[in-house]
């Protein structure tokens, strides 16, 4: 690989090989359509043009009518003979509620009979005390002392800042979402390793499932699981699970081979082959998928707040609506402290897994000293709080609130820079964004269609060619024009910016400055976050509107292009940083001549991301007044309006499917010129 | 070498990879190599035929893309040939049911792997128990066994360590000890020593020659490195292209190699380590007085001190104590430095 790399880098630069015609394509192509964008209102008053021009509503279908009357049915009619699908589903419902409430017994509730002022508690939760002592616990088993520390931290803010009864809400879900996400994913991520065709089944299943924004299925899941916290797990596990399945398949697939004939050669039978010898040889990886999910999973449970499952999220929300600015942030603050400590837990625990534990041979109780006395701190502080009531639960009088600073930060804030910000907000508005909106909703459609064809014909061939093209044509003739041009507009432009910044924030991080780690490990935390955390404060300095979702999205998708870029810096062979070194490059000559250039690929790949995470954030956005796809999808929310939910959810998928088979054909493109090997694709 | 009995037999294996492999053997023909390579096809294993016999070790050289790995890997049916005969003590491993292969795997075959392939998240201990484990044998009795082939290969004391705290040769002890503790009659060993350091890599053959003389297995051995070919081997299948270019013993090989390629490898072996007494003896009853009585099958290393020491020559005798000729002084320099025919 290190051998190939400089001489196709050095010999075959791409352009100069190519012939005229071919080299003129991309800049004659924007020439045209800069033209076209131009010149649409007036072609479109030509007699015989218009059709060119707007999607004719002879060619849209309505597909919503359509979606509705299968729901209808399937809610309705579908049964097998026995019993109703409709049926089954309530049935998973009831299943999935059991170890919910028992998640919730234990974390919020306790056993209560009675209701109001009569209410008798029988058993009392698990006191604030044991749950940061079970976590402090699992901090210090993961990671040692310095982890245990920084968890022990994130949960009494928890307590200490008021926020622990919904916190405990929300980590009731997720204590029962991660298993079922985890369990099933490596179900199916066995499933698609054992038979190809399966895999090749799964694979655009899971595409949807990553890319059709959550708001869309909530609806439909709500009908068939009923109102409330069981459809948010539902949800959330749907939500959450593709990542397992993905890194199973590959972690099994990734497993040496030789691990796989020694399993062979003793006579393993299937099942002994896939569960006693390839997921744990796989085991550090598939580590890797479980904090996706539980990240995930948190992302998804705070947005799912809205359907009724409370929690940390409706509490941001709640204040969001009413402009209490105060206590947004500092439930803001304590999704990031729950999702930081859950972060920081979980990886350690993959890394842990690394590195099997040097002490053996002995029993489990002897090398888990601490589990008894666990219980201990358990038992004994609920006990305690039954004479004592501040063992239970934080004491009110005892809890510290930060709203007033909050609130009072911002409104410094506002009163002293509102000038500023509102230049700057308008400067952009007036200057960049209006206007590419009003050019990007004049092109004509048909020249969209052709070039986003023309890019998958020379990025990828036919087939790519004709996904394109299908999926374009879906968008026009859904009668999603429209606000599709508008989710491109607000998410191209964002991800644009993102790049800007980001890329440059990588390189930074590559350096091996100070300043690059500190910049690391503050958007490795930034990515952390729930994506509805970023609303918080740009609603409250930017108030509703385009401007305010882009500043969003901007924030929650600038992550994986510092953290691609950076890592596409790093991994440059060290011969070559070496060869350069030794030709006499200067810093700037190393960074832009070989740096920069190897690690093209896995820009393109952050970039991809990038993308990704801007239209799921985009979705968000709708709650602060977009007027793209995703407020469709959340309009169609509000109304409970399955059809026009689940079809303006697939238009999203659509640009987010055209946008990662586009990048991926490149980046592998680029990633065969250069030489080097390895995966292509998302 | 005492001809045996035959344990593993194969013949006639072909192993083709490409579109439609078996149709370029329909009809019984066999297709040459600019035929193969013509259809688009790559023929890693050509028409072998071997036969192991029982308790010989069995070295099958060839250098990378020989498809020597192939060939194991056909023998233990690891890789589905596209032709041939496999036999196993009679019976033909490519017509078992998957449930018969996993028997015939769990009680009669053992494999020890180029890269160890230990499982990281198991001890020592549990490594070497879990062929056993997976044959469903108590948790005691397996650890008693397991416990048994560890200190076969040294590694007392080591059984509660993981395989990342041990030393490469140390993790090939581990994948040693593991590949027998099922008791195999049959052992394959894929480049066992190749990922191990030159001086690790002469203990662990000598290691290994000790506990072969122990147990006396049936050894398929595979290698890149014609040294440890002749050091270790009864007899040596020298691969090229997919084909065998010639079955014999080390000493054969270098006497009477069958063609320019075999001759090449043999060029630069120290013959005096392979060659034996009866090869340069001269027939006959000695002229005169001897020194002594030598065995014909002795090598010509381990005698030529004593032989180059004394004025007079030795007596060569064959296994059943008959003088069958004597062997002087100048004959055994002659080899030692490499002179006349050898």
């Amino acid at each position: 690989m290190t051998l190939a790399a400089p001489d196709h880098a050095t010999a075959s630069p791409a352009g100069p090989q190519r012939p005229g015609a071919q080299r003129w394509l991309w800049p004659v192509a924007l020439l045209l359509t800069l033209a076209l964008g131009w010149a649409a209102p007036l072609l479109e008053a030509l007699p015989g043009l218009g059709w060119l021009i707007r999607v004719p509503s002879a060619l849209v279908i309505d597909m919503q009518a359509a979606v509705r009357g299968f729901m209808d049915w399937l809610v309705n009619r579908a049964h097998f003979g026995l019993f109703t699908f409709r049926e089954l589903t309530r049935g998973i419902a009831w299943l999935v509620d059991q170890p919910y409430q028992a998640a919730r017994f234990v974390l919020v509730e306790g056993w209560v009979e009675g209701r109001g002022a009569r209410a008798v508690t029988h058993f009392p939760p698990l006191s604030w005390i044991a749950i940061t002592a079970i976590v402090t616990t699992m901090g210090w088993h993961a990671g040692g002392w310095r982890l245990a520390a920084f968890v022990g931290g994130c949960f009494l803010y928890l307590a200490v800042f008021g926020q622990w009864a919904s916190a405990m809400v929300t980590l009731a879900s997720i204590v029962i979402a991660v298993p079922f996400g985890v369990g099933l994913g490596l179900l199916l991520g066995v499933a698609a390793y054992l038979s190809p065709r399966f895999d090749r089944a799964l694979r655009p299943v899971l595409d949807l499932m990553q890319t059709v924004p959550i708001f869309a299925y909530l609806v439909p899941i709500l009908f068939l699981f009923g109102f409330g916290p069981v459809a948010a797990l539902v949800a959330t596990v749907i939500y959450a699970m593709p990542p397992m399945v993905r890194v199973t398949t590959l972690a099994l697939h990734s497993v040496p081979e030789e691990i796989r004939e020694f399993a062979a050669m003793v006579g393993c039978t299937r099942n002994q082959r896939i569960w006693r010898v390839l997921v744990p040889a796989a085991k550090p990886d598939l580590m890797v998928g479980v904090n996706q999910v539980i990240m995930l999973s948190l992302n998804m449970v705070i947005i799912a707040s809205m359907i009724g499952a409370g929690g940390l999220g409706f509490d941001v929300l709640n204040a969001l609506r009413r402009l209490n600015i105060g206590a947004g942030i500092e439930a803001g603050l304590a999704i990031v402290a729950l999702a930081v400590a859950l972060d920081r837990l979980s990886q350690a625990y993959a890394r842990r897994s690394a590195r099997p534990p040097t002490a053996s041979g002995m029993s489990w109780l002897a090398r888990n000293r601490w589990a008894p006395a666990l219980v201990a701190v358990a038992v004994l502080s609920g006990l305690l709080g039954l004479i004592w009531p501040p063992a239970q639960s934080f004491p009110a009088e005892w809890q510290i609130t930060t709203r007033d600073f909050w609130a009072s930060l911002v409104r410094t804030i506002n009163v002293n820079y509102f000038d500023q910000l509102e230049a700057f907000k308008n400067a952009l508005l007036l200057n960049v964004m209006i206007p590419l909106r009003r050019f990007l909703l004049a092109l004509p459609w048909v020249w969209v269609l052709a070039l986003v064809t023309l890019a998958g014909w020379r990025l990828g061939g036919a087939r790519l060619a004709g996904l394109c093209a299908a999926l374009v044509m879906f968008i026009a003739m859904a009668g999603l024009w429209e606000p599709a041009m508008i989710t491109l507009y607000l998410c191209g432009l964002s991800v644009v910016i993102a790049a800007l910044i980001g890329i440059p924030l990588g390189v930074l991080a590559a350096s091996g400055h100070r300043a690059g780690r500190v910049i690391g490990g503050f958007i490795d935390t930034l990515q952390t976050l729930p994506s509805f955390v970023y609303l918080i404060p740009v609603v409250m300095l930017f108030r509703v509107g385009d401007f305010a979702a882009m500043i969003a999205v901007v924030l929650y998708a600038l992550a994986p292009a510092v953290r691609y870029t950076a890592h596409g810096l790093r991994s440059v062979p060290s011969e070559l940083i070496e060869a350069g070194t030794v030709s006499g490059c200067t810093r700037w000559q190393m960074l832009w001549r070989i740096r920069l250039p190897m690690a093209v690929p896995e820009i393109l790949l952050g970039i991809n991301q990038t993308i990704m995470l801007a239209l799921s954030m985009l979705v968000i956005t709708a709650l602060v007044g977009t007027r793209d796809l995703g407020q469709e999808v959340y309009i169609a929310l509000t109304r409970a309006d399955v059809g026009q939910g689940i079809i303006a959810g697939l238009g999203v998928a659509a640009i987010a499917i055209i946008a990662d088979r586009l990048i991926a054909a490149g980046a592998a493109r680029t990633r065969a010129r250069l030489g080097l090997t390895g995966r292509g694709g998302s | 070498m005492t001809e045996g009995t035959v344990t593993l037999a194969c013949r006639n294996v072909w192993k083709i990879y490409g579109p439609d492999p078996s149709a370029l053997l329909a009809g019984g023909s066999v297709p040459d190599a600019a035929a193969i390579a013509a259809s688009g096809h790559v023929c890693a294993v050509g028409g072998v035929d071997i036969e192991v016999r029982a308790g010989e070790i069995f070295v099958i050289m060839g250098l990378s893309g020989s498809g020597k790995s192939t060939l194991i890997r056909c023998l233990s049916r690891l890789v589905e040939p596209t032709a041939g005969e496999i036999l196993f003590d009679g019976q033909d491993l490519l017509r078992a049911s998957p449930r018969e292969l996993i028997e015939i795997r769990r009680h009669r075959m053992g494999m020890v792997f180029q890269h160890f392939a230990l499982l990281p998240h198991l001890t020592v201990l549990q490594n070497v128990a879990f062929p056993l484990q997976v044959q469903g044998m108590a948790r005691p009795a397996r650890e008693d066994r397991a416990r048994e082939v560890i200190a076969l290969v040294g590694l007392e004391g080591r059984e509660g360590h993981y395989p990342r705290e041990l030393s490469g040769g140390q993790q090939q002890r581990v994948g040693i000890a593991r590949s027998l503790a099922a008791e195999p009659d049959l052992w394959f060993l894929d480049e066992p020593f190749s990922a191990l350091d030159p001086l690790i890599r002469r203990e662990m053959q000598d290691e290994f020659l000790r506990v072969q003389r122990l147990l006396q297995k049936t050894i398929v051995f595979i290698t890149h490195d014609f040294d440890e070919a002749i050091r270790l081997a009864d007899r040596i299948a020298i691969m090229k292209d997919g084909v065998l270019v010639q079955v014999a013993t080390p000493e054969e090989l270098v006497l009477r190699p069958a063609d320019e390629y075999v001759a090449a490898f043999t060029a630069h072996v120290a013959r005096a380590k392979v060659v034996t007494l009866g090869a340069i003896m001269t027939e006959g009853a000695p002229p005169g007085d001897t020194a002594g009585r030598l065995p014909a099958s002795a090598r010509i290393e381990d005698m030529a001190a004593r032989i180059e020491a004394s004025a007079l020559p030795h007596a060569v005798i064959d296994d059943a104590d008959r003088v069958i000729g004597h062997v002087g002084r100048q004959a055994v320099i002659d080899v030692l430095v490499n002179r006349g025919r050898g």
